[in-house]
């Protein structure tokens, strides 16, 4: 038993690490890596994986609660209370609209009324965990588009509560005895539905209530311990407790999960438990999206290719369209439309649920449960592709266009220089470089800031800068600098390296997030690198020291001093090897990086005061001259 | 041949007709080292021992600049504060430039007729620089008298070629011949 565990874990773990390997070095989302090594491996490839898939889809669903939990997290109540309009608005639209769409559609297949709701229900929901982590991996939950698409899953979320409520009430009357073998079942079974109201009332305050009262306290004490596996435990033990709550009382546990994040948000465990679940949260859902592919069921498929192909892109086009008029009614702008539109087309996890437990009570036979079953998992298996084939190929062309025809204007032509990242730091670079009247050709991935920008009279090209076609387009090969403003280090070596080895004549300046990412770009041959934090850090640094009595205009040398000595040693240092670099854990790393700087200041001594300006020393020359004159003398 | 070394202050030099002349001629000349202070240092951050060492390298010291307020800009003096260190450049066992020349060379926007007794601005170039004279000398260098662009608001473009291939003959001048002996000034 134990070996086969073993085995199924190595199995799982192998084909994950590959087909991510794979999706990733084609440029493409790691969802779609997670699908295609679940098919692998499920029953109908390999094999490995046979009925216990839907045991693991179970157990892999804490992934989806633990991503609710951290997105809880990084949303505080205030801004949550803010959101209420958009997720009651937009979550209303796309769930109502898509019932009502996909009931009359499933009517007209000539299904019974009962079968046909249960379907739509299914139907409306999305894929919490495949949207948001495409969301997340692209860094756009700050776009519009990004807090639509989470204002709509949330909806889902709650709405799929009720869905299981009403449920039961379709069931034929012939096949009420069946229900009760059934046991869905929580506590609160067979009560009336006030006690249920209440009952869900309560726990949802008790959440807030030991948020606040019960869970910072105790991380409090668990963190003075030190003892880190403790705090691991503690998060765990939180979103278990939390999920486990929920189900008691018939809720979603990830939308319990994420009230309790919503909670902690304000807490300073924050970073903590972000840091201590973010592991485990993308490995659970990496097993998810696994379990989502293997349960793809190829023989049914085989079967009626027809009928499933054809259902999957009904559905798909009827999500897409409610979406898109969900989106057009909320004014959205056009390409945060479209990706919103493709992004939540899918039919989601919880489908899965609904699906079951109507099959359960018998509302759906074996044959509509298959259908629907493959249809769900093929939708969320084709997601990713489609949401590539609308960025790569459709985004380009309409929207917010990659480019946009301006008069040449050729002084600024023959001294080019191309903008990537237009937030506070390259927005800053824009707006002195304008003031001299140079006007640098920028590039950003914020559609928003990109059509603000044009009509502010830049030049913006709009999309990815790692694309080497798109940094073509905006005119590298003319180009005599390319300044990097990214965010986003793994982004800047990117770029940096694309610049570096296809255009060599392209000088580049670069600003680095930190004194690691300085060392990353050195090594990879960059010359002008900006560490964001150095001039700012010493400017604070002076102006205490000025406050404790010193001098201004000595310690702003002494400022400039310490910066060439910590160019230099920045220098010295990068060439240094630093063995697994890549393994330590980061927290010691950057521990052992102090202690390196802190060592090397202390050798260097405190402080240097060279002798300019001082008279001391003219002094005691002249003191020991006068001596030996009177020596002499005598 | 002697070395030249130009160390050249001007804050807004991208402004100064006369001085983008005068350095053209100049700065790409053989055996000279042209030495944009206010390029090189923009936060007054002056690198004293680069400073030293260039100052070490060469026979020729210039000092290059407009003339304000009847003074050199205020990097120029904050070089003269910084670089020209006590034991180093004088004081007791101060003979690093010794027997070096030095000379200022100068644009004044006021002509050569204001700068007398009778004029308004009382006395003559010579005599206001006599704060550089003695620094050469304390610094044991050989303090000539300086090259002088005067009303450079009303110069012409073609006076300003002519002192700009002035400029340079008495650099080749510095450089070959002995350099105590020449005479030169303003016609």
């Amino acid at each position: 038993m134990t070996g086969n565990i073993l085995f199924n874990v190595i199995v799982f773990l192998t084909s994950a690490i590959i087909c991510v390997y794979i999706a990733k070095r084609l440029g493409l989302s790691s969802v779609l890596g997670y699908l295609l090594a679940g098919v692998l491996i499920g029953p109908y490839v390999l094999g490995f994986i046979g009925e216990e898939g839907e045991d693991i889809l179970h157990f892999a669903e804490f992934g989806v609660v633990m991503m609710l939990f951290l997105i809880g997290l990084e949303i505080e109540p205030k801004n949550f209370w803010n959101m209420r309009k958009t997720i009651l608005g937009m979550g209303g639209i796309q769930v109502v609209g898509t019932i009502l769409l996909s009931y009359f559609l499933f009517m007209f297949f000539g299904y019974e009324s009962n079968v046909s709701l249960v379907i739509s229900m299914a139907v409306a929901l999305s894929s919490t965990a495949i949207a948001l982590q495409t969301i997340k991996e692209k860094g756009l939950m700050a776009t519009t588009f990004g807090t639509s698409a989470f204002s709509i899953l949330l909806f889902q979320d709650i709405i799929v509560i009720f869905m299981l409520g009403a449920i039961p009430l379709l069931s034929n009357a012939k096949n009420a005895p069946i229900e009760k073998s059934v046991g869905h079942g929580n506590l609160l079974d067979g009560l009336p539905f006030g006690f249920q109201t209440l009952a869900i009332i309560l726990s949802v305050a008790s959440i807030i209530v030991a948020g606040r009262y019960l869970i910072v306290p105790i991380l409090r004490k668990v963190a003075r311990t030190g003892v880190r596996e403790l705090l691991i435990a503690s998060a765990f033990l939180i979103v278990f407790s939390i999920s486990l709550l929920m189900e008691y009382v018939g809720l979603s546990p990830a939308l319990g999960a994420f009230l309790g994040g919503v909670v902690l948000s304000n807490s300073q465990f924050k970073h903590e438990l972000e840091s201590t679940l973010e592991p485990f949260k993308d490995l659970l859902l990496g097993l998810f999206f696994m379990a989502v592919g293997a349960s793809i069921n190829f023989v049914i498929i085989s079967k009626i290719p027809l009928t499933i192909g054809g259902l999957l892109i009904i559905i798909i086009l009827l999500k897409a369209f409610v979406l898109f008029i969900t989106g057009r009614i909320f004014k959205l702008k056009f390409d945060q439309k479209l990706m919103l539109t493709f992004g939540l087309a899918q039919i989601g996890e919880f489908a899965f649920v609904v699906l079951s437990f109507a099959f359960q009570l018998n509302i759906l036979n074996q044959e509509q449960m298959d259908i629907m079953l493959v249809v769900t998992a093929l939708s969320m298996s084709i997601t990713p592709m489609v949401s590539a084939f609308n960025e790569r190929i459709l985004l380009p062309k309409i929207g917010t266009k990659e480019s946009i025809k301006r008069p040449m204007d050729h002084i600024a032509k023959s001294h080019k220089i191309i903008l990537v990242g237009f937030g506070h730091f390259g927005s800053t670079v824009g707006r002195f470089l304008r003031s001299h009247g140079i006007e640098a050709t920028i590039l950003d991935h914020n559609s928003n800031r990109v059509d603000f920008l044009r009509k502010m009279g830049f030049e913006v090209y709009y999309g990815d800068a790692t694309r080497k076609d798109l940094l073509e387009s905006a005119g590298i090969a003319e180009a005599k600098i390319l300044i990097c403003a990214i965010d986003n280090m793994d982004v800047t070596k990117k770029v940096t390296k694309l610049v570096k080895e296809n255009y060599p004549h392209v000088e580049l300046m670069v600003r680095a997030k930190n004194r690691d990412a300085a060392y990353d770009l050195l090594n990879m041959g960059i010359e002008n690198i900006y560490r964001e934090t150095l001039d700012t850090s010493l400017a604070l640094a002076k102006d205490t020291l000025s406050k404790m009595g010193f001098r201004k205009y000595t310690l702003n040398r002494q400022v400039k001093n310490f910066i060439k000595y910590d160019e230099d040693s920045l220098r010295r240092l990068a060439t240094e090897p630093k063995q697994d670099k890549n393994f330590i854990f980061k927290a010691r790393k950057e521990l052992e990086e102090q202690e390196r700087l802190l060592n090397a200041d202390l050798e260097r001594g405190v402080v240097i005061y060279d002798d300019l300006w001082d008279s001391e020393q003219i002094r005691k020359t002249l003191e020991k001259q006068q001596k030996n004159n009177t020596a002499q003398n005598k | 041949m002697k070395k030249v070394l130009i160390l050249f202050s001007h804050p807004t030099f991208e402004k100064s007709r006369a001085n983008a002349i005068l350095v053209e001629h100049v700065k790409n000349k053989e055996g000279v080292t042209f030495h944009d202070l206010y390029e090189e240092y923009p936060d007054f951050h002056i690198n004293v021992s680069f400073e030293k060492k260039l100052l070490t390298e060469h026979d020729v010291i210039i000092w290059h600049h407009p003339f304000y307020w009847y003074n050199c800009p205020p990097l120029m003096k904050q070089w003269i504060d910084m670089v020209l260190e006590f034991n180093w450049a004088y004081g007791p066992n101060g003979t690093a430039l010794e027997s070096k020349t030095c000379l200022n060379v100068i644009t004044t926007g006021g002509t050569k007729e204001l700068y007398c007794s009778e004029g308004s601005n009382s006395y003559t170039v010579d005599e206001f620089l006599r704060p550089f004279e003695q620094t050469a000398n304390l610094c044991l260098m050989n303090y000539l008298p300086p090259f002088l662009v005067m009303g450079t608001h009303k110069l012409t473009e073609e006076e300003l070629e002519a002192y700009g291939n002035k400029y340079s003959e008495l650099i080749d001048t510095l450089q070959n011949k002995k350099t105590n002996s020449i005479e030169h000034g303003v016609t």
